[in-house]
């Protein structure tokens, strides 16, 4: 995200062509969409990792074959981690301010 | 004129495909449409005989063959395609993109008119309907021109200055279809004349370098409309690179093009301006008036985006009544798309003709002699009486 203080560049100054610096997404922090938040139960967790295959958003982070945690800064609340569960070890709860 | 030129009888598509062999793209996406389809069936044919090196793909729709273009001319090939008519419609947004994101790719387009009701043949309504997308447009007279234009199109859609994708058009059976003589240059000339593809920030060489980049990234308030400048600026610079480009070509085959061709205007009292193929009838008409004492004449457009003001207020300027011929209608209850573009080009200057519009060959309605003869006449009519009784007048068509 391009912040207030930054100075923006002109069209003379800007590469031509919306050209940008690879892996610019890692400083869009999409976690902000999130209406629901999936809460891992690691009690029910037998580290299938279907919801690492499933994350569209590379947010289920894993470390030798078992799962660690969820990423928030990018995890947007879609619910796939917790449709393809199948031990119910992803709860999906509303987001609170 | 070079020594190693030789003329040979091809059709409009035959000239083009012939063309992309000479250029030998890296890639070539296509769909086939009437009457387009000779041009990358022809040249696949090429492929298939290991004349070109080129990556040829058979798309599933024009949609996906422009696509496919793009994504091949990011990763810094030179990519080609040819359409026509419904095809280009499928393309348009990949048009609009292949345009923002600053990609070379240069397409033959063969002019037919758009359903509906359905029809193959000549008009102007679908590279007119393309316009605004920020393509180049080249309309070609001939075969020959359409040969020319083609090999000219690679080196001005990748100059670094432009790096925008270029249309040339011929009209859909009239040029694509019937045998003309032309001069080819030979494969080494069109090859040392294109050259190697420029370096451009592209996606492969990003990866060979280790840098990788993104290539048509969300761009929000903050920056579309700098991105959008920087094409409107490229458009600009257009102008400068297709006169460059056409001095260079005319070294090498002795055939000069510049945006405009004005014919017989010299004293000329009342002309046309036109596009494409009937530009050759109206050539006739206009020798024909001239030897009757008539002062008629004319100007082709070759180049119709960039838009030639300049050249056409030069060329136009002291004639007093132009007849504009437009193949293709505005539908905007008004006229059709080339009048309002030359009247707003003079409007600010004082010097400049009456003009009227002239609506003619929708969906290949053949343009005689005396159609045109009809126009000149009417344009006549308004010298001497000074009274102009319309804006537009559809020609040809049964009233």
């Amino acid at each position: 995200m391009k912040t207030a203080e930054e100075k923006k560049s002109t069209w003379k100054e800007l590469p031509e062509g919306d050209v940008l610096e690879g892996a610019s997404s890692l400083q869009f922090k999409t976690g902000n969409w999130r209406s629901i938040r999936p809460v891992h139960h690691p009690e029910k967790c037998i580290h299938c990792l279907l919801c690492w295959i499933a994350c569209p958003d590379s947010a289920i982070k894993v470390k030798d074959g078992r799962f660690q945690t969820i990423d928030y800064d990018y995890c947007k609340g879609c619910g796939i981690c917790s449709h393809e569960c199948p031990k119910k070890a992803i709860e999906m709860v509303p987001e609170k301010k | 004129m070079s020594q190693e030129e030789k003329k040979v009888a091809k059709t409009g598509n035959e000239a083009f495909a012939e063309a992309m062999r000479q250029i030998n793209p890296d890639v070539v996406a296509a769909y086939p449409i009437t009457p387009a389809t000779e041009i990358v069936q022809i040249f696949s044919q090429f492929v298939a005989d290991g004349m070109v090196k080129t990556e040829f793909v058979p798309a599933e729709s024009e949609h996906s063959a422009m696509s496919a273009c793009i994504g091949a001319s990011a990763c810094g090939a030179r990519a080609m395609t040819g359409t026509s008519a419904q095809g280009l419609a499928l393309m348009w947004e990949m048009l609009y993109i292949a345009a923002g994101l600053r990609l070379p790719i240069v397409m033959a387009v063969v002019n037919r008119a758009l359903s509906a009701p359905i029809n193959i043949h000549c008009d102007h309504s679908d590279t007119m309907g393309a316009r605004d997308s920020g393509w180049i447009q080249i309309f070609s007279e001939n075969v020959q021109e359409a040969y020319d234009n083609l090999i000219q199109a690679v080196r001005i859609a990748e100059h670094p200055d432009v790096c925008l994708p270029v249309m040339v058009t011929t009209d859909g059976f009239i040029l694509s279809h019937c045998l003309e003589t032309l001069a080819m240059l030979s494969d080494e000339q069109v090859s040392q004349f294109v050259g190697p593809v420029p370096n451009r920030t592209d996606l492969l060489s990003s990866l060979e370098k280790n840098q990788p980049i993104t290539i048509g990234a969300l761009d929000l308030q903050d920056y579309y409309f700098e991105h959008r400048r920087q094409v409107a600026e490229a458009m600009v610079k257009a102008k400068r690179v297709i006169a460059l480009i056409g001095d260079e070509f005319a070294k090498l085959s002795g055939r000069h093009y510049s945006f405009v061709e004005p014919y017989r205007l010299e004293e000329a009292e009342a002309a046309v301006v036109v596009m494409g193929s009937s530009t050759g009838t109206a050539k006739e008409v206009v020798d024909s008036l001239r030897a009757s004492g008539k002062k008629v004449g004319l100007l082709k457009i070759r180049v119709f985006r960039p838009f030639p003001e300049e050249e056409i207020v030069k060329a136009l300027g002291k004639v007093k009544v132009v007849g504009i011929m437009d193949r293709a209608d505005g539908l905007n209850a008004v006229s059709g798309p080339l009048y309002p573009e030359i009247a707003a080009a003079f409007y600010h200057h004082q010097s400049r003709p009456q003009l009227l519009d002239f609506i003619y060959g929708l969906g290949g309605r053949d343009v005689p002699p005396r159609d045109i003869e009809t126009i000149f006449s009417d344009l006549l009519e308004v010298t001497s009486s000074g009274k102009r009784n319309f804006t537009v007048k559809y020609i040809g068509v049964r009233e």
